[in-house]
């Protein structure tokens, strides 16, 4: 959704670049559960917490990584200590 | 011997996405999109190698932080297309069934509460404010200056430094303060809102402590007036930077409640009680 007006958060839903981070606080921590016949969910909470032990320390080693760039909030979001 | 598939779910919707469907978009095993029908319900899916995608392959995978990242992204692209189309019930990350039957009948078996689900985000979005405490920032900053510059603990150093100590203490208390209130004034425009724990700043890559990681579920009439209500509490709380993230699906919306969910709801619940009443989440 090029041209849209930065300043005017509207409820655009056009794909960005969102934050590593804050998109693995929702597809790991939330979303539906279902059980049953699943094979694997991640409604186990050890392995959430390794694979995010596993982040921390690969951020600590690339601390110039392309996570950098991963971190940064999606464009359409409205930074108010900029507007 | 023949490869063993099973099948990805990203997300649930009411009806069937529309003409162009999910076509343009490829999944985490970079495997077209398709959908699931059942008793009014479709399951937005893909086929995925079980030998990639499969329990072990995929914990270890999960392990890694590149794979980690191009799985997430992938299912968030499908889980986002779905829902600009039509309302759309995100799954957690890696939730693989045996085969489309399978899928079937979770539709048909979870329906009445997938369809609650759908009701309560029709017509809503997701969004995030992240808070930072600037102020208990610096003093920080301020506090470890301090005890690396001076070596010779003399009495004036150590009352400077319970000194230094103390500050850093009450602007502590004063953002997780500002954080409850901003909190609460969002909470207030929402339909639904529920905290996050705070990021670890190795992760964010920000200056500043987070003292707030909040989602919001708000109509889509009250888009405006929630971002507006953003910049007037990063106005009126000097010592916060607010971030506002989003839309996103409803993902911190969509909880469908079962025994093995309330478990882990509760742990993350408990985790993040546990970040607000702690003046020091991130020691």
């Amino acid at each position: 959704m090029t041209g849209t007006n930065a300043a005017r958060p509207s409820a655009q839903i056009e794909p960005q670049r969102v934050a590593l981070v804050d998109l693995l606080d929702r597809v790991l921590a939330k979303g539906v559960v279902v059980s049953g016949e699943v094979i694997l969910s991640i409604a186990d909470v050890d392995l959430v917490r390794v694979s995010l032990q596993a982040l921390v320390s690969s951020v600590r080693a690339q601390a110039q990584g392309p996570l950098r760039d991963a971190a940064m909030v999606t464009d359409n979001a409205h930074q108010p200590e900029e507007g | 011997m023949a490869e063993e598939l099973g099948v990805w779910a990203y997300a649930i919707t009411a009806s069937r996405p529309g003409p162009q469907g999910v076509d343009d978009v490829t999944g985490v095993d970079h495997e077209p999109v398709r959908t699931i029908e059942k008793a009014g319900l479709v399951a937005v899916v893909g086929t995925v190698h079980l030998d990639e995608f499969g329990e072990e392959p995929l914990r270890r995978k999960l392990d890694d932080l590149e794979s980690l990242e191009a799985i997430a992204r992938a299912h968030h692209e499908v889980v986002a297309l779905s829902a600009r189309r039509a309302p759309a019930v995100p799954m957690r990350l890696a939730t693989v069934y045996r085969d489309d039957a399978r899928v079937a009948a979770m539709l048909a078996e979870r329906h009445d509460d997938l369809l609650q689900a759908l009701k309560q985000i029709a017509g809503r979005t997701e969004w995030g404010v992240k808070g930072y405490a600037t102020n208990a920032a610096t003093a920080a900053a301020a506090e470890a200056e301090a005890g690396s510059a001076s070596h010779r603990p003399g009495t004036s150093y150590l009352l400077r430094r319970r000194a230094q100590l103390s500050a850093t203490e009450d602007a502590r208390h004063q953002a997780m303060v500002s954080a409850q209130e901003i909190h609460e004034t969002l909470a207030g425009l929402a339909v639904a809102a529920r905290l996050h724990a705070p990021q670890d700043p190795q992760l964010t890559g920000e200056a500043g402590w987070m003292v707030l990681n909040g989602a919001y579920l708000i109509d889509d009439v009250a888009v405006e007036r929630f971002a507006a209500e953003v910049r007037a509490l990063s106005d009126r709380h000097t010592a916060m930077r607010l971030q506002l993230t989003g839309p996103w699906p409803a993902y911190s919306f969509s909880a469908i409640e079962d025994a093995v969910d309330d478990a882990v709801d509760d742990a993350v619940d408990d985790a993040v009680d546990d970040a607000v009443e702690d003046k020091d989440p991130l020691a």
